[in-house]
C-alpha cells in the first residue's frame, strides 16, 4: 500500500472508530455508570440506522421511505426511535436485576433482525435500503472522507462533552451510589427507577445515532451489515478493557479493539478460503477469550474509573 | 472447665471492631442468655462463637479445644449449631426435609435423632409433610432448632429465636429450650425481651457497646437495679 | 379444518416442541435458581452437545444411543467451563459472570463453526411416515423426543426429591447461607448442578436437531424461548420450567394464527414481555432476582 493509500485506511478507520465509540459512550451510561446490561446494542444500532435510511433515503420502488429528508433530521429521529423503543423494555425490566435486562435486550435485538429480513415494504428486505445521501458525498473521495470524519468527530465530542458534564452533576453522583450499593438504591425508591430509565434511554439514543451515522457513511444499509451477537459483542470488549465507568477509557477501548479487529480480518483474508473461513471464527473465539482474560486479570481496564469525589468503590468490570 | 470460654474476644465484619473485649462462659447443660441494648454487640458476640466474625484479639475455647479463627463448618463438626434469627428454615422444603438437611453431615442410621426432634416437638409430628414456609412463625422457629439439633450439638446457638413472637409462642419456646438442655445441650441465645429470657435462663451477661457490663444468675440480674433501669425500662 | 387436522398440524408439533425448550429452560431455572445468574451460554452449549452427539453418531452409532454419550462428554465439558470462566467470579457481583457467559456462549459457537463448519446438517437422512396412533400422526422420533423428555424429567423430580445431593442443591437454591450452615458443599454443589446442566442442554440441542436440523445457530436461536419458558413457569421451579416450556412451544406453534410465519420467534419474547409485566414470580410463584 502506498502512502496515499495508507492515508486512506487511516481516515476510513478513524471514522469507524468514531463510530463504534459512540456506541461504547452509549453503553459506558448503560453498565458503567449505571449498571444496566444491554445485552441487544445492535439492534439499537439498526434501529437507528434504518430510521435515517427511511428518512433520507432516495424513493424505490416496492418501498415507503424515500422521503429525502435532510441528514440531521434522520439524525435525530434516529436517537428519537432508539429511545422510544429503549423506554417500555426499561420501563418492565429495570425492576428486577440487571440479568433479565440481558435477556430482553437480546430479545429486542432478535426481533430487529426478523424486521428488518421480513418487512420488505419498510427495509427493503435481504437487499436493504441503498441511496442514502451522504454530505459532502459530492466533493472528491479524499475530502468527503475527511469532511464525514469531522462531522463523526464533532458529533463525539459532543456526546463525550455532554456526558462528562451529566456525570459530574448530581445526576451522575447518584447513578454511582446506585450502581455501587443495591441497599441504597433501594432506600432512594422510585427516584432511582426513573434515573435509571433515564439512564437506558440515553444511552440507547447514542447506539441509534451511531447506526445513523453508519449508514450515512456507507450510503447504504443491508441486513448483513449488523450482525447481532458479534457487533454487541465487541462493543462489550471495547468498554470493558478501555476502563468501563470512564468515558475516555471507552472512546480508548473502541479504539484499541476496532483496529485489532480490523486488521486482523485484513491478515485472515489472505489466507486460502479454506483456512480463511475458519480463521474467521477462530478470531471470534479470541474476541470471546479476550474478554475473559480481561474480566481476570485487569477488570478495571486499561484507564480505570476515575474516583469522584473521595468514593471507596472498588474498580467494576 | 466450662463448655464453651469465650476470652476477651475483639472484632467485627470489616476493619471496625464492633466487639471490644467480650468474655462469655457456658457450662455443661446450662442456658445462658446475652442481653443488652440495640447496638451493644449481642448477636455479633454469638456469631464471633461460630467462625462468622474476624476475630482479632482474645481466644474461644470450646470443649477443651481453642476454635478461634475456625470456619463454621468446621465447627459444627465439632459441636456447635448455629440457628440465625431470620431466614433460618428451608422454606420451600418440607418440616422433615428440614430436618434431614440439619443431619446433611452424619452418616449412618438418623432414624433416632428424627424421633428425638419429633419428640421434643411434638407439634411438628402431624406437620412433617408441610413446607416450612406455610408454618406460623413460631413452629418455623421450632423446625430452625430442630434442624439444629439434628447434628446431636453440645452447643446451640439461638439468636433472637423469639423475635415476633406472640406472648404465648415465647412461653412455648423458652419451654423447649428446657426440654432441649434437659435433653444435654448446652444453650447460648441473645434476646431482646431481656425481662422474660433473664427470668428463664440460669445465668446472664448484659453486653453494652461491645464489652460486658454486667452479669449473674438470671434472678441476681433481674434484682440488680442498675440493670434494670439501664437496660430493662425499669 | 378438523380437530384432527388441528391436533396434527399444530398442537402436537407445538407439544414436542415445547417438550424440547422444557429441558432447556430446566436447565436455565436450575442455574438460575442455585447458581444466581442467567446462564448466556446455555442455548449454544446446547449447540455444542448436539454436535458432539453427532460426532457419535457419525461414527455409526444409533444417535438416541449417542445422547447420553454426548449429555456425559458435555456434563463434563460444563464442569469444565465452570471452573474456567465462571468460578473465578464467585465473589464478585453476579452480573459479571452472566457477561462472562456471554463471552463464553461466542466461544462454544465458535468451536463448533470451527470444528464442524457452518452448514446445517442432520443425524438421519430420508424421509420418515408418520404412524397413527388413533389419528394422531406421530413420527417415531417425536415420539422418542416425548418420552425421553418424560423420562429425564421424571428422573431429575426423582434425583431432587429423593436423594441426598438432589436435596443438598434444592437447600442451596432456598437459602444458601443455610444450607453452609448445615454443612453442605458450595462446590459440590456446584459441580453437580453444572454437569446436570450440561447434560439438559445437550438433550435439548439434540431433540431439536433430530426433529429439524443442526446448525451452528441453533442454541443462540433456542435462547430466548428457553428464558421465557423458565421466567414464566417461575425461576427455580423444575415443574414451572416444564410447564413454561409447554406454554412457549405451543403459542409459537399457534401463533401463525394471528402473525405472519417468520414471527414464531418473536412468540417467546411477547410472552416474556407480558409475564415480567403481570407476575414476574412466574406461573408457579418462583424467585425474582
Amino acid at each position: 500500500m502506498d502512502i496515499v493509500g495508507l492515508a486512506n485506511y487511516a481516515v476510513f478507520m478513524a471514522i469507524l472508530v468514531g463510530i463504534y465509540a459512540l456506541l461504547a459512550l452509549g453503553l459506558n451510561i448503560q453498565w458503567g455508570f449505571s449498571g444496566l446490561f444491554n445485552a441487544g446494542i445492535a439492534g439499537f444500532f439498526a434501529i437507528g440506522a434504518y430510521t435515517s435510511a427511511i428518512l433520507t433515503s432516495l424513493p424505490a420502488s416496492g418501498r415507503v421511505g424515500g422521503f429525502e429528508l435532510p441528514m440531521v433530521l434522520g439524525l435525530l429521529a434516529a436517537m428519537a426511535v432508539a429511545a422510544l423503543i429503549a423506554w417500555p423494555i426499561g420501563k418492565i425490566c429495570l425492576r428486577f436485576r440487571s440479568d433479565y435486562l440481558a435477556i430482553a435486550t437480546i430479545g429486542v435485538a432478535e426481533i430487529i433482525r426478523l424486521v428488518v429480513r421480513t418487512e420488505d415494504w419498510l427495509t427493503g428486505g435481504v437487499r436493504g435500503i441503498t441511496g442514502i445521501p451522504r454530505p459532502f458525498g459530492d466533493l472528491p473521495y479524499m475530502e468527503s472522507q475527511m469532511a464525514y470524519l469531522a462531522i463523526v468527530a464533532v458529533l463525539l465530542l459532543a456526546a463525550y462533552l455532554l456526558v462528562e458534564r451529566q456525570l459530574k452533576a448530581p445526576w451522575g453522583r447518584m447513578m454511582r451510589a446506585i450502581r455501587d450499593n443495591e441497599n441504597a438504591a433501594a432506600a432512594m425508591g422510585k427516584r432511582v427507577a426513573d434515573r435509571r430509565l433515564q439512564a437506558f434511554v440515553f444511552g440507547s439514543a447514542l447506539m441509534g445515532l451511531a447506526g445513523a451515522l453508519f449508514v450515512h457513511f456507507n450510503r447504504s444499509v443491508t441486513p448483513e451489515a449488523i450482525d447481532p451477537m458479534i457487533a454487541t459483542f465487541l462493543i462489550w470488549i471495547m468498554l470493558i478493557l478501555g476502563g468501563s465507568g470512564n468515558n475516555r477509557g471507552a472512546i480508548l477501548g473502541a479504539a484499541v479493539i476496532w483496529v485489532i479487529w480490523s486488521v486482523s480480518e485484513l491478515l485472515t483474508d489472505r489466507l486460502p478460503t479454506e483456512i480463511a473461513i475458519q480463521a474467521k471464527y477462530v478470531r471470534v473465539f479470541i474476541i470471546g477469550l479476550t474478554l475473559q482474560l480481561v474480566l481476570r486479570f485487569r477488570p478495571e481496564g486499561i484507564l480505570p474509573e476515575r474516583q469522584h469525589g473521595g468514593g471507596t468503590a472498588p474498580p467494576r468490570a | 472447665m466450662p463448655l464453651l470460654d469465650m476470652r476477651d474476644v475483639r472484632g467485627g465484619y470489616g476493619d471496625a471492631d464492633i466487639l471490644q473485649g467480650v468474655s462469655i462462659t457456658v457450662a455443661e447443660k446450662e442456658i445462658v442468655v446475652i442481653v443488652g441494648p440495640n447496638g451493644a454487640g449481642k448477636s455479633t458476640a454469638m456469631k464471633a462463637v461460630f467462625g462468622l466474625l474476624n476475630v482479632r484479639g482474645g481466644q474461644i475455647v470450646f470443649d477443651g479445644e481453642e476454635i478461634t479463627g475456625w470456619a463454621p463448618n468446621r465447627i459444627v463438626q465439632r459441636g456447635v449449631c448455629y440457628v440465625p434469627q431470620v431466614d433460618n428454615v428451608f422454606r420451600e422444603m418440607t418440616v422433615h426435609e428440614n430436618f434431614e438437611m440439619g443431619g446433611f453431615l452424619r452418616s449412618g442410621d438418623l432414624s433416632a435423632a428424627y424421633d428425638r426432634v419429633y419428640q421434643l416437638f411434638p407439634d411438628l409430628k402431624a406437620k412433617r409433610r408441610n413446607l416450612a414456609g406455610d408454618l406460623s412463625g413460631g413452629q418455623r422457629q421450632m423446625v430452625a432448632m430442630g434442624r439444629a439439633l439434628m447434628l446431636d450439638p453440645k452447643l446451640l446457638l439461638l439468636d433472637e429465636p423469639t423475635a415476633g413472637l406472640s406472648p404465648k409462642y415465647m412461653e412455648q419456646i423458652f419451654q423447649i429450650t428446657r426440654d432441649v438442655r434437659d435433653a444435654g445441650v448446652s444453650i447460648l441465645l441473645v434476646e431482646q425481651h431481656a425481662k422474660q429470657a433473664l427470668a428463664f435462663c440460669d445465668r446472664g451477661y448484659v453486653l453494652a457497646t461491645g464489652a460486658n457490663r454486667h452479669e449473674g444468675t438470671g434472678q441476681a440480674l433481674l434484682a440488680d437495679r442498675e440493670v434494670a433501669e439501664m437496660f430493662l425500662g425499669g | 379444518m378438523t380437530l384432527l387436522d388441528f391436533l396434527n398440524f399444530y398442537l402436537v408439533p407445538g407439544i414436542v416442541l415445547g417438550a424440547i425448550y422444557a429441558v432447556g429452560a430446566i436447565g436455565i431455572t436450575l442455574v438460575f435458581g442455585i447458581l444466581r445468574f442467567a446462564h448466556f451460554a446455555h442455548g449454544d452449549m446446547a449447540t455444542l452437545g448436539a454436535f458432539i452427539a453427532l460426532a457419535l453418531a457419525a461414527s455409526g452409532m444409533d444417535p438416541w444411543v449417542a445422547l447420553p454419550l454426548a449429555m456425559a462428554i458435555t456434563a463434563v465439558i460444563a464442569i469444565g467451563v465452570d471452573r474456567s470462566f465462571y468460578d473465578y467470579l464467585s465473589r464478585r457481583p453476579k452480573i459479571l459472570t452472566v457477561m462472562a457467559s456471554l463471552g463464553v456462549a461466542l466461544m462454544l459457537r465458535a468451536v463448533v463453526q470451527v470444528v464442524w463448519g457452518v452448514d446445517p446438517t442432520t443425524y438421519v437422512t430420508g424421509i420418515v411416515r408418520p404412524e397413527e396412533y388413533f389419528g394422531i400422526l406421530l413420527r417415531p422420533r417425536e415420539l422418542n423426543t416425548l418420552l425421553t423428555v418424560v423420562l429425564i424429567v421424571v428422573g431429575l423430580e426423582l434425583f431432587l426429591r429423593k436423594s441426598k445431593w438432589g436435596k443438598a442443591m434444592r437447600a442451596m437454591s432456598d437459602n444458601p447461607d443455610l444450607a453452609r450452615l448445615s454443612g453442605v458443599d458450595n462446590r459440590k454443589v456446584t459441580m453437580l448442578t453444572w454437569a446436570i446442566v450440561g447434560a439438559l442442554c445437550t438433550a435439548s440441542g439434540f431433540m431439536l436437531g433430530i426433529n429439524t436440523e443442526l446448525h451452528s445457530m441453533m442454541g443462540w436461536q433456542l435462547l430466548l424461548p428457553m428464558f421465557a419458558a423458565a421466567i414464566l413457569g417461575g425461576v427455580g421451579r423444575v415443574q414451572g420450567a416444564v410447564l413454561g416450556g409447554l406454554i412457549v412451544g405451543i403459542t409459537e406453534e399457534l401463533s401463525v394464527f394471528v402473525v405472519p410465519a417468520q414471527y414464531k420467534a418473536a412468540t417467546a419474547f411477547a410472552l416474556l414481555l407480558i409475564i415480567l409485566l403481570v407476575r414476574p414470580r412466574g406461573l408457579l410463584n418462583g424467585k425474582v432476582l
